[in-house]
């Protein structure tokens, strides 16, 4: 009976050390995009500032004013807010004279959600109050699964859901990428307000290859550039500007279907530097070795119930 | 044998009424929260959604508990019968802490109105960490009322209920092992998906083999820690024999975890960021210091005589065990773009308010029930 024990231990604690320590040998939880994923292309070379798309952003979701300092004239947000699911922010450095230049320079980016190929707002829900569309990978909210734990904005990379602290009964609030007007044949308000094509909508994987496109064309040429959606007929010509070789949201994090192009290191811009593989699925990786078809808990359950019926029969004697 | 008996006395000691005044108070604060919303009484904001009542209150509130899974696991798992006495008082605090931690995630959800959701299959994501953890939290604290039960049956001297309730204790036993590894490890990994977020200090995969092992030797030192004042303020059975051999068992537990922590630190290599003279820093090593030293006296043979240094040194570990899920749930954590976070007076009242009923319980608890041998 000791050796018995002694084996089962043995064998519990090592499989717990294994599961733990080999993440190689579990299957992999990393998720792959989807053929036919909608997103943006944001290149921070053509944005002018403008702020069009903040305003449009509030008008299609129907989002309060926000104001910040003692003006009470317009819309003024400082960051993302459960009041604000667009912003347009600026880099400056030193006399910022030369847009899209990392020293003495300045340069725009545009913050919202980035709907992840493996969101891990999605991931950590505990109520399903957040999901990933299954053919388009828009990361919608709804409100009646939400349990308001906020495990979602520990959980993102980018801080993008918010909540409403000075409401009594609160929600989480984010970008859902107009679903409501797609539902209408129309794009999301941004990329429509968009004048220069910076805020660009369309199929991920014709926004990758206009992406690359872009990083193979020379500074100081003339290019053409499509505004609002990809298969727009409405163009306009823009002389290249410096991309730097990176585009954000390729890999970054486990891939996002938001993409970015700039003149400046993405981190000046303060997006977060993330591996290529996502902490979603390093941390459901975990999880699923740990409890894949709950067999290690309820062999587990099995072997202290023996054990323990063996304590009190020994406690009985 | 001696068994286990009520230490009687009177309840409304200073100490009670202190602890009903503190939760009045508290009580101001909770309308508060519910009234105007989490924002009026908290500092938490949208870079720190979580902050003293997850960590403290959920996070550590439960670990806190964790002496009668500990406990259990001893007696149960590695057969030791004589640690029995220790097993009454262990689960009762158990019992409070986890209680209560339900209490602190209902005052904390935003949409509570809704929490039964995730009971609800169809609203479950089993891909959620937390969603594991809160079903195991939940199906722990009705173990734990099963496991205490006895004690209330005894009082009231329902023996035929306490006779048949016995035969399938084994169960809940059984249970009360399992959901406690589960959960307390899986309070590790909530914090894996964080990422970047999370100082490398303390984001590892292994978090939750590190919440694990720490969470049993802080059950250990728990219940050193509350027999040592029991025993000093009421006529109780001195069990220092007892209490010796868990604190050498304590001193096992932290070699195994320092070892894993800092060779996981070092392997990643992360141990400079240790000594670089910033709060992340200092806080690291004030964790396993406070780990290191308790754990060399506790190999001291002599020592695990001595009364007096086994309580200072459940002191040290509780106060390390705490400090690094702290660390890993709030001071470690950094969302960027300056945000700052520090519990606002309404979150630390509400906190002590439940820290207050837990006293107070526990003090009724022990002078009406059955939970010490009495001299």
């Amino acid at each position: 009976m000791e050796i018995k024990r002694r084996d089962f231990l043995k064998g519990l604690a090592g499989s717990a050390v294994l599961a733990m320590a080999s993440p190689a040998m579990a299957v992999s939880s990393e998720k792959s995009r989807l053929p036919d994923a909608l997103g943006i292309l944001y290149d921070s070379t053509l944005c002018v500032g403008c702020q069009a798309c903040m305003v449009s952003c509030k008008r299609a979701n129907n989002m309060p004013i926000e104001y910040s300092g003692s003006q009470r004239q317009w819309d003024n947000p400082v960051d993302l807010s459960s009041k604000t699911l667009n912003i347009i922010k600026v880099y400056e450095n030193g006399t910022h004279k030369t847009k899209d230049r990392e020293i003495d320079g300045y340069a725009f980016v545009k913050r919202h959600c980035m709907h992840c190929v493996d969101p891990a707002c999605v991931s950590a829900c505990p109520a399903t109050a957040m999901t990933k569309d299954a053919k388009t990978g828009i990361v919608t909210y709804n409100k009646d699964a939400c349990i308001g734990c906020r495990y979602c904005q520990v959980a993102c990379p980018f801080d993008i859901p918010k909540f409403e602290w000075d409401n009594p009964f609160p929600k989480i609030v984010k970008c859902q990428l107009c679903n409501h007007l797609q539902a209408k044949g129309q794009i999301p308000a941004c990329c429509s307000a968009c004048p220069t094509g910076a805020s660009l909508f369309g199929p991920v994987k014709d926004l990758a290859i206009e992406a690359e496109r872009r990083q193979n064309m020379i500074a100081g040429k003339y290019y053409e550039f499509p505004v609002s959606e990809i298969s727009s007929t409405k163009i306009q010509v823009h002389k290249a500007q410096k991309y730097i070789p990176h585009i954000y949201g390729k890999n970054d994090g486990g891939g996002t279907q938001v993409l970015m192009l700039a003149g400046v290191p993405f981190n000046k811009l303060g997006l977060p530097m993330l591996p290529d593989r996502s902490y979603t699925a390093i941390a459901e990786n975990i999880q699923h070795t740990l409890y894949k078809g709950m067999i290690l808990p309820i062999v587990a359950f099995g072997g202290l119930i023996f054990l323990v019926k063996r304590t009190e029969k020994k406690k009985k004697e | 044998m001696k068994t286990e008996q009520p230490l009687e006395g009177k309840i409304l000691t200073p100490t009670f009424l202190i602890c009903g005044l503190i939760f009045l108070i508290s009580l101001i604060f909770m309308a508060k929260r519910f009234l105007y919303g989490l924002g009026a009484v908290t500092n938490l904001s949208d870079g720190y959604p979580w902050g003293l009542w997850i960590a403290f209150d959920v996070v550590i509130g439960t670990a806190l508990g964790c002496g009668g899974f500990a406990m259990a696991l001893l007696v149960y798992v590695f057969n030791k019968g004589e640690y029995h006495p220790l097993v009454r008082p262990a689960l009762m605090t158990s019992l409070f802490g986890y209680t209560l931690a339900g209490v602190a995630v209902v005052l904390d959800v935003g949409r509570y109105w809704q929490l039964y959701n995730i009971f609800l299959p169809w609203y479950m994501n089993l891909n959620s960490v937390l969603l594991e953890v809160a079903l195991c939290i939940g199906a722990y604290v009705v173990v734990l009322w099963v496991e205490f039960s006895p004690t209330f049956l005894t009082k009231f001297g329902a023996d035929n209920a306490k006779a048949s309730l016995n035969k399938i204790m084994f169960v809940f036993i059984a249970l009360g092992i399992l959901l406690p590894t589960m959960h307390q490890s899986s309070l590790g990994t909530v914090m894996v998906v964080a990422g970047s977020k999370l100082s490398p200090l303390w984001w590892t995969r292994l978090l939750p083999l590190l919440f694990l092992i720490s969470c049993i030797f802080l059950g250990y030192a728990i219940v050193v820690f509350e027999s040592s004042i029991t025993g000093s303020r009421y006529p109780i059975h001195d069990e220092t024999d007892l209490l010796g051999k868990v604190s050498g068992v304590m001193a096992w537990l932290i070699a195994i975890y320092l070892v894993i922590r800092f060779a996981d630190v070092v392997i990643r290599g992360h141990l400079n960021l240790a000594f670089r003279g910033d709060l992340l820093g200092n806080m690291f090593l004030l964790e396993n210091i406070l780990l290191l030293i308790p754990m060399a006296v506790l190999f001291v043979p002599a020592n695990r005589k001595n009364a007096r240094l086994m309580f200072l040194s459940a002191i040290s570990i509780v106060l390390a065990a705490v400090l690094f899920r702290f660390n890993t749930y709030i001071i470690g954590f950094d969302p960027g773009n300056g945000w700052h976070y520090f519990p606002a007076v309404g979150e630390i009242f509400i906190t002590l308010g439940i820290v207050s009923i837990e006293i107070m319980a526990f003090l009724w608890f022990i002078k009406r029930l059955p939970i010490y041998r009495r001299l």
